[in-house]
C-alpha cells in the first residue's frame, strides 16, 4: 500500500492503492493538498484502490474544492470498480472529472 | 408470527481505532460470504459497517482512545443482522441523520451510505443504557 506522485506533461499524477480508509485518509489528504497546492493540475489514478470509504471520499473532494480555488483542475483515472460505486453512492460521480486512462485525461484537458 | 431464530455467527470486539478496521471488515466481509452474499452485496455490507464504526470513532468517542466496540454478527432466516456496540455517552438518534448531497463537501457521507446500503439501520441507546447500538438488516436475496 503505497502512494506514488509522478509528473506526466506538466500534471501531477497521483496513484493511489489498497484501503483508503480512516487509518489512511489523514496521510492521503495531507499528499493530495500539497499536490494541489503547487499549482498543477493533478489527476488521482484509483485503479489500484480496492476499498474506499467517506474519509477518502472526504479528502479528494477537500484536494478538489482547493484545487478549483487555486484555478487548477483535479480529475479521476482508471476508476476501479469499488471506488466507481463509492462515488456513485455519493453522488459525486458527475462532479469530479473521471477519466478512462492518463491519455484520455490529458487530452481532456487540452 | 415469531421472528426467525438468530444465529450468532461472528461476535467481535475491538478498540475503537482506525487501525483495526482493516481486520474488521475482513470478518464482515467473510460472515456476508457465509450469509450466502455475492461479492458486490458483500462489500456494500463491508462499507456499511466500516462507516458505522468510523462514526463511533469520531463521534461516539471522539477524543479518546480507550473506547471499544462491539460488533454482533447473526444470520436470521431471510437477512443478515450486524449490530454495532459503543460504550460512549448516549447520542442523540436525531443527530444520526445523512446531509443533503447537494452540499458538495468533505465530511458527512458515512449515515447516507448505510441507509443507501442497508435494507434497515436502527439507532439507539444500548438495553443497559450505557452507550448506543445501530442494528442493521440485509435481507437475503436467493440465487436461483
Amino acid at each position: 500500500m503505497k502512494n506514488a506522485v509522478r509528473e506526466v506533461q506538466g500534471s501531477l499524477v497521483v496513484t493511489l492503492e489498497g484501503e483508503i480508509d480512516l487509518d489512511r485518509a489523514p496521510a492521503i489528504r495531507l499528499l493530495l493538498l500539497d499536490c494541489v497546492g503547487q499549482g498543477r493540475d493533478v489527476l488521482v489514478d484509483l485503479a489500484r484502490v480496492t476499498y474506499i470509504d467517506s474519509s477518502g471520499i472526504a479528502s479528494l473532494v477537500e484536494a478538489l474544492q482547493n484545487a478549483g480555488k487555486g484555478g487548477t483542475r483535479l480529475g479521476l483515472v482508471a476508476i476501479s470498480q469499488q471506488a466507481r460505486r463509492v462515488f456513485e453512492l455519493a453522488r459525486l460521480d458527475k462532479v469530479f472529472a473521471i477519466h478512462s486512462d492518463i491519455d484520455a485525461a490529458l487530452a481532456a484537458a487540452g | 408470527m415469531n421472528a426467525p431464530a438468530e444465529e450468532l455467527l461472528f461476535e467481535l470486539r475491538f478498540p475503537a481505532q482506525a487501525d483495526r478496521m482493516s481486520v474488521v471488515r475482513e470478518t464482515v466481509r467473510s460472515a456476508a460470504r457465509l450469509c450466502g452474499f455475492d461479492e458486490q452485496t458483500a462489500q456494500d455490507i463491508v462499507l456499511a459497517v466500516g462507516e458505522a464504526c468510523q462514526n463511533v470513532i469520531l463521534h461516539s468517542y471522539g477524543d479518546r482512545d480507550d473506547g471499544q466496540i462491539l460488533l454482533d454478527i447473526r444470520s436470521g432466516g431471510d437477512r443478515m443482522i450486524l449490530r454495532v456496540v459503543d460504550f460512549g455517552p448516549p447520542v442523540d438518534p436525531k443527530r444520526i441523520r445523512p446531509r443533503d448531497l447537494q452540499d458538495v463537501r468533505p465530511g458527512g457521507l458515512g449515515t447516507h451510505f448505510i441507509r443507501q446500503l442497508m435494507d434497515s439501520a436502527d439507532f439507539g441507546p444500548a438495553p443497559d443504557g450505557k452507550g448506543n447500538v445501530l442494528q442493521m438488516t440485509k435481507k437475503k436475496v436467493l440465487v436461483t
